[in-house]
Parts: C-alpha cells; structure tokens; sequence
C-alpha cells in the first residue's frame, strides 16, 4: 500500500483492506501517535463536505502532522481558472500526501496519474468514496465480530448513492447476502446485480422491510432525496416507508447495529438515536481511526 | 466471374492494405479512427456496396500501408467483423482479422456526462468489459459504455 493512491475501494485486496481495519483499531487503542511530525498532508475540497474534511483534518492532527488545503473552490484558484492538473502538479510539490474531494467523476483516478505524491480520494462526484466504504466496513466487524456470512440490509437511495455501491461490491469478498429495500424508483441499479449474480451472492429486492427486519445483522439507512422523484406524487407516497422508527426494531436481532454515513435528514427517527442498535455517530468516530490507519500505511509509518 | 466484376469496383493496389467488410454506415468512423484523411498515402474506397453479410458494405484500399494490429484493432468497435487482405505485388499476402482489444484509448466518448473526460482536457480510456456485445469500463469515472450508447469521436 505504500506510496500508493487509493482512489477506489477496489483498488485494495481482501487482504489489504484487512490490515487496513487492523491497524484502524490499534489506532482505536491509541489514537494520539506522533508518527506523522514533519509531514504535510494537502486536504484539496473543490466541492464542501464538512464532515469529511473534518475527520481527515482530526486524523492527520492525532497523528501530529501539519495541514494546507483548501474547504471549497471558491478559496482556491480554480476559481481564476487553474486547470486541475496544474493545482495537483503544484500541491504535489508542498505536501507529502493529497487528499481531495472533487465534484467531477474520475478527477482522483486523474489526479493520481499526474501528481507526484500519492492521493486519497475523498469522493469523485457520485462514483467512489473509498474511505467511507473502510470506515463502514469498520464498524461491521467492529460490531459483529467478523465481515462474513452477514445479513446486509440497505434502505433508501440505492440507485444514486455511492456509499451503497462501494459497500456492495467490499462486502461482496465476504460472502454477505444483501437485502435491497428501496422505492421502485431507486433501485439498485442492474450492473450490481449482474455482478452478485456473477459471484453466486444472495440477494433480495423489496419495497417495504417492515416484515423482514428481523433478518438484518446490518441496517444501512440512506437518505432518499425528494429530487430523484420524477414524480412528486410518487414521493409523498413512498417517503415514509424509508423512515427507520424506534418501533420498528423491535424483535430484531440482539447483535444488529443501524449504520448511516450521515448526515441524516429524517429518514432514521431521532427515538432510535437512544436505541443501543444505533451505531451512526460511533461510526463517524471510526472514521478519524480508519482515516489514520489509511495515511500511515500509504506514508510507509506502518506496515 | 462474378468476383472479379465484384472486385473491380475498386481497383486493385500494388501493395498494401485492404479493409474489407466494414459496415457501410461506418466507413468514416474507419477512416477517421485510423487517421486516413491525414495521411498521404493513395487511398481508394467503394461504399454501399452489396454484401451478403452485412447488408451494405464498405471496403478502403490504402496503397503502401501497413498496420501493426495495435493500430488496426482500434477499429474493432467500428468494424466487428473487418477483414483485413495484405497485398504484395498485386497478391494477397496474408489475411488478418480485428480483435477487440482489453484496452484502449480514446476512439469513444464515455457516456457519463459528469466524467472527467467530458469536462477537462484528458484523454478517454476504457477496459473492454466484454467483447461479444462491446461493453466498454471507464478508467476514470468507472462507469460503463455499452454499444448502444457509443459514440465515436
């Protein structure tokens, strides 16, 4: 993994996302680590994502490196009109490692061919997100014990959201049957079946999972937007269908846990936030471990 | 001897390339993927022209040319079932068909507007995700072209 970009979630091995979790959860056991002095990480966001931004920030800060960047393009010159590979080729030469969310799909996968230092994608538009889909991964096994054989439920947007397409394709390596729960509207798009269908994997389209619930070891909640509607109509009827309540987890699983890469709207009622099943916000937590774990083994700190 | 008045439609070169059943409509993406306006090579084409195959075919006879498969794969999008006829001394020295090549660039557009090949000044790349019915992966967005959303440079 040293010195490698990490653009994409399939750009690691069964066995590379494995040491990545490991070394997540000794950074868990010990997050404040001085490895990192005398480094710089460049945190490059053309588009804003706060939360993002801030867990690579906290990650880069516990591991006592220093931070340039940039929050949004209107502080940036691409503003003036810099072509990306002209910011990438000159932040290449300030820091030691870019990390960089970019509106455009690709822009990571570019970056990393022109750069000089390796990149971390912290989102391309709607294609890839991959340290989400470690963090998430993460808080699986953190929470069950082990990433095999599980019962994944993922409700909401699934044909637009990015989160759910990078989970699908990790989880896929560990055998996990999937339950698809979406509006007909959003639903997941054919490619990813095609590809479970390609791997013998389990899986089950619905609507409603109000009957099944009890399967889920994972509930991964989205947020399903009134703007992918074509019909508002369709909307006003379907919404409240991918509203996870309190009263819904009841005779659910003892070891399930409710995941949610936030920020969350409505679409998991606040009386679950009491509910030990709810595990969103030790997720984002989890997100700083796996972010630190992410930067020491592609600066060559760990191995 | 009815090939002979069939071949005579385009005549014959010295030496040189002859691409033979390109399907009609697609004789000018042939032309432009192999870069043949821009070359001074003699060039001679018949276009519409009866085939059994393929309805109406194209056939392009460059005189002193020669491809490496490399070059000449690229119009395995265009052309499927492009037969290739090497001629030395007005004879057919070896025939080649085009194979579909696992990568390449350029040629196509990605079919994602949001792409970065589609927004900035960088060169599309595609790994063949399968070649019966040409499927195309991006290298950069990862989204995926499939023949009836190509479109040709």
């Amino acid at each position: 993994m040293q010195n490698r970009s990490l653009i994409s979630i399939n750009d690691y091995s069964k066995e590379e996302i494995l040491r990545v979790l490991d070394l997540a959860g000794e950074f868990e056991q010990n997050p404040s680590q001085d490895i990192l002095r005398n480094q710089v990480i460049a945190t490059l966001f053309f588009e804003p994502s706060t939360r993002t931004r801030l867990s690579f920030e906290s990650a880069v800060n516990r591991l006592g490196g220093k931070i340039i960047g940039f929050s949004d393009s209107s502080s940036s010159s691409s503003t003036k009109g810099e072509s990306l590979k002209d910011t990438i080729k000159t932040v290449s030469n300030y820091s030691d490692l870019i990390v960089m969310r970019h509106p455009i799909e690709g822009s990571a996968r570019y970056a990393s061919e022109i750069g000089m230092v390796p990149i971390v994608n912290a989102g391309d538009g709607a294609n890839q997100h991959p340290t989400q889909t470690l963090l998430d991964l993460y808080s699986i096994r953190k929470t069950q014990g082990t990433l095999e054989n599980l019962n994944i439920f993922i409700v909401g947007d699934l044909k637009y959201g990015r989160t759910v397409h990078s989970l699908l394709m990790a989880m896929a390596r560990f055998n996990a049957t999937f339950y698809f729960i979406s509006p007909k509207e959003l639903r997941i798009p054919a490619e990813y079946k095609m590809f479970l269908d390609q791997r013998n994997l389990k899986y089950y389209e619905q609507i409603d999972f109000r009957d099944i619930v009890g399967e889920a070891d994972i509930i991964y909640m989205t947020r399903v937007q009134k703007e992918r509607f074509s019909d508002p109509i369709e909307y006003e009827k379907t919404k409240n269908a991918y509203v996870l309540k309190n009263s819904m987890l009841e005779g659910t699983r003892d070891n399930l846990k409710i995941l949610h890469p936030l920020p969350r709207v409505n679409e998991i009622s606040t009386d679950v936030d009491d509910n030990e099943k709810a595990y969103y916000f030790t997720q984002a937590l989890n997100g700083v471990y796996t972010r630190q774990a992410i930067i020491s083994l592609i600066l060559g700190l760990k191995n | 001897m009815a090939k002979d008045i069939k071949q005579l439609k385009v005549s014959a070169i010295k030496n040189g390339t002859v691409i033979d059943h390109i399907p009609a409509n697609n004789l000018f993406k042939v032309i432009n993927i192999l870069g043949l306006d821009k070359i001074d090579n003699q060039i001679t084409f018949g276009t519409n022209l009866e085939s059994k195959k393929l309805g109406f075919k194209a056939i392009v006879k460059i005189s002193d040319k020669f491809f490496v498969d490399e070059e000449i794969n690229r119009i395995a999008l265009a052309a499927p079932e492009a037969k290739l006829n090497i001629i030395r001394r007005y004879q057919v020295e070896e025939k080649k068909e085009v194979i579909v090549p696992d990568e390449f660039t350029g040629i196509v557009k990605c079919v994602n507007p949001k792409c970065i090949t589609n927004n900035d000044d960088v060169k599309q790349k595609f790994r063949v995700i399968s070649k019966k019915e040409v499927s195309l992966k991006c290298h950069y967005c990862e989204k995926i072209t499939d023949q009836a959303h190509m479109v040709f440079i």
